[in-house]
């Protein structure tokens, strides 16, 4: 183990690969953020001169139209904003969340902390996703926020779990007790001691979360459970074109080519963030 | 190993009536009832049917009657599908959903262990890089991405199996069981290669090998059973992991399992249906983490005490 960690985190060749990821990706997303400028039509316009035609065959129509006549790039791209959105917005909640418990029960620890993360243990065991399910459809079912904090609930136990293991081992370090023998609150301790000597893997695990939490929603969407028409989320439209594949498969390859690509980038830059910001856990 | 198995089967009740109770009360304290949708009944009709279903009843009676109706295997009546026990329907699902679920994770650990081993002991040549990005790629594909994909090129374009059905021919079973397989050995594979990277560069195989020993009878030998840790650890999520992919590839491919009257039950707001799916699905998850313990117990001494 010579050198520097974060010089030998990650080897030589797979650097190119995750530089190109972040290009990807980086392109990606501003492909979705500037579709409405991008695109000739808007994202539900109908076009019926042009009703389920193939990518390159109607006038402008690139990746082509659906049964109504709508355009299916400007189509994908908006759910490709909007499973993004829920993605990032759901992580950032879990994440939060994750991070407040995970904290307080590793600096309180024994009973508290303790039963606080048992807690987190049985939650794990049981088959979360069912929970979810039974949330999105039981209060208001097509609610962005129903639908965000539903996904959000799942997320946070494995935040928990990490930051629970990192502030154990920090409370003992001899700053920590300098800090708390000076008479400093236990809230400025977190905040300023605790709390920013856990970012490194917090921010690695976070990155991690976002493909989660957006693969989250598409399972949810894809049975029907999730956004609603005219709303439209990779997850809805992979499903809507699932029922049209014999006839018009570009239906169901656009935005699953879509999703598949968001994840796998974003899996990738997370495990690197990981093994750079976090050396001890990477795989 | 005896108390230490005891004392985690004991650890089950009460995570299981946690189980239990949490879902009764969220079902319950969500707007809506079973009878919401069947045209503007009657005032007095409404009252007669939530009598009969004992909906009338306080919240905390009924939540006792339905425990003690579970320890007595009465998981009560389906609201909709009429004079259906759930305990039936589920019954009858339940065995198609296990044998998806039961070959796919077969087919997950056949395939991704040889492969993880495989990785490892090419770390850092070509296949190892190879093995290692299919894998990133594998886990990225939803099964509601595959099932549909695959059906698409195997079933209508290539026209090699059928695209739908479960149980008239073999050969229905395979895209089914491919789609759920496909992740979890990506995952598989993932868990083999990092837990027997880690365990190779132990002192302990460094002692081994500076004992002489071959390379074949040192991996077999000595690092295989420790590096086998994590994916041990692994099959209690993975458990989980499949029953809830099923839910999906069932829809995919119209197979009658039971994981559709999870979504179906919650839409109608068949509170028992629901609840039965819970009960069920969820014992099935605990009982998969209860033996994935043992065996990590058994496995490694440490953890017993």
């Amino acid at each position: 183990m010579a050198g520097s960690i974060h010089a030998s985190a990650i080897e030589s060749p797979r650097r190119g690969a995750i530089a190109l990821a972040g290009v990807l990706l980086v392109l990606l997303c501003a492909l979705a953020l500037l579709a409405p400028w991008i695109s000739p039509h808007a994202t539900q316009a109908m076009d019926w001169s042009h009703v389920a035609t193939a990518p390159g065959v109607g006038d402008s129509h690139w990746w082509g139209t659906d049964r109504l006549g709508r355009d299916v790039f400007a189509r994908t791209l908006q759910g490709l904003r909007i499973s993004l959105l829920i993605g990032i917005a759901a992580a950032a909640v879990s994440v939060t969340i994750g991070v407040l418990w995970g904290a307080l029960a590793g600096y309180a620890g024994g009973r508290l902390g303790g039963a606080m993360m048992r807690l987190v243990d049985v939650l794990y065991a049981l088959p979360y996703v069912f929970f979810v399910i039974i949330l999105a459809t039981l209060f208001e079912r097509g609610s962005v926020l129903v639908l965000l904090l539903a996904i959000a609930s799942v997320g946070w136990l494995t935040t928990a779990r990490i930051v629970h293991g990192l502030t154990l081992a920090l409370r003992r370090r001899e700053f920590i007790e300098a800090a708390r023998a000076m008479g400093v609150p236990t809230r400025r301790i977190l905040w300023r001691h605790i709390l920013p000597n856990v970012a490194g893997p917090v921010i690695a695990y976070a990155t991690l979360a976002v493909p989660q939490m957006i693969l989250y929603e598409s399972f949810l969407s894809f049975l029907g459970l999730g956004v609603q028409e005219p709303l439209a989320s990779l997850g809805s439209l992979v499903s809507e074109g699932a029922r049209d594949m014999e006839t018009a498969p570009w239906l169901l390859l656009a935005p699953a080519g879509c999703l598949i690509l968001l994840t796998l980038l974003l899996n990738i830059l997370g495990d690197a963030l990981r093994d750079v910001l976090d050396p001890r856990t990477g795989a | 190993m005896l108390r230490f198995a005891a004392a985690r089967v004991l650890g089950l009740v009460p995570t299981l009536l946690l189980l239990v109770t949490a879902a009764f009360f969220v079902i319950r304290l969500a707007p809506g009832g079973p009878f919401d949708d069947e045209r503007a009944i009657q005032p007095q009709v409404r009252a007669n049917l939530e009598a009969a279903y004992g909906l009338d009843a306080p919240l905390t009676t009924q939540y006792l009657r339905y425990v003690g109706g579970v320890l007595r295997g009465d998981f009560g009546p389906s609201f909709k599908h009429k004079d259906t026990p759930v305990i039936e329907l589920i019954a009858g699902g339940l065995p198609v959903s296990a044998a998806l679920g039961a070959a796919a994770l077969l087919l997950a650990l056949l395939l991704g262990v040889p492969l993880g081993i495989g990785a490892a002991l090419r770390r850092g040549r070509a296949t190892d890089h190879v093995a290692v990005a299919l894998a990133a790629l594998a886990i990225a594909l939803p099964a509601f991405v595959l099932g549909p994909v695959l059906a698409l090129v195997f079933a209508l374009r290539l026209d090699w199996l059928p695209a739908a059905g479960w149980g008239d021919s073999l050969d229905q079973a395979v895209l089914p069981v491919v789609t759920l397989a496909l992740p979890a050995m990506a995952y598989v594979m993932r868990l083999v290669r990092a837990g027997l990277l880690e365990v190779l560069g132990s002192d302990a195989i460094r002692a081994a090998r500076a004992r002489g020993l071959g390379r074949w009878r040192l991996v077999v030998g000595h690092a295989l059973r420790p590096a086998m840790l994590p994916l041990v650890a692994w099959l209690g999520p993975a458990t989980a992991f499949v029953l809830t992919g099923s839910l999906i590839v069932e829809t995919v491919f119209s197979i009658p399992g039971a994981g559709r009257f999870l979504v179906e039950g919650a839409l109608n707001r068949d509170y028992t249906l629901v609840m039965g799916m819970i009960v069920v699905y969820g014992t099935i998850t605990l009982l998969a983490n209860l033996l994935a313990d043992l065996v990590y117990g058994w496995l490694d001494p440490r953890i017993r005490h």
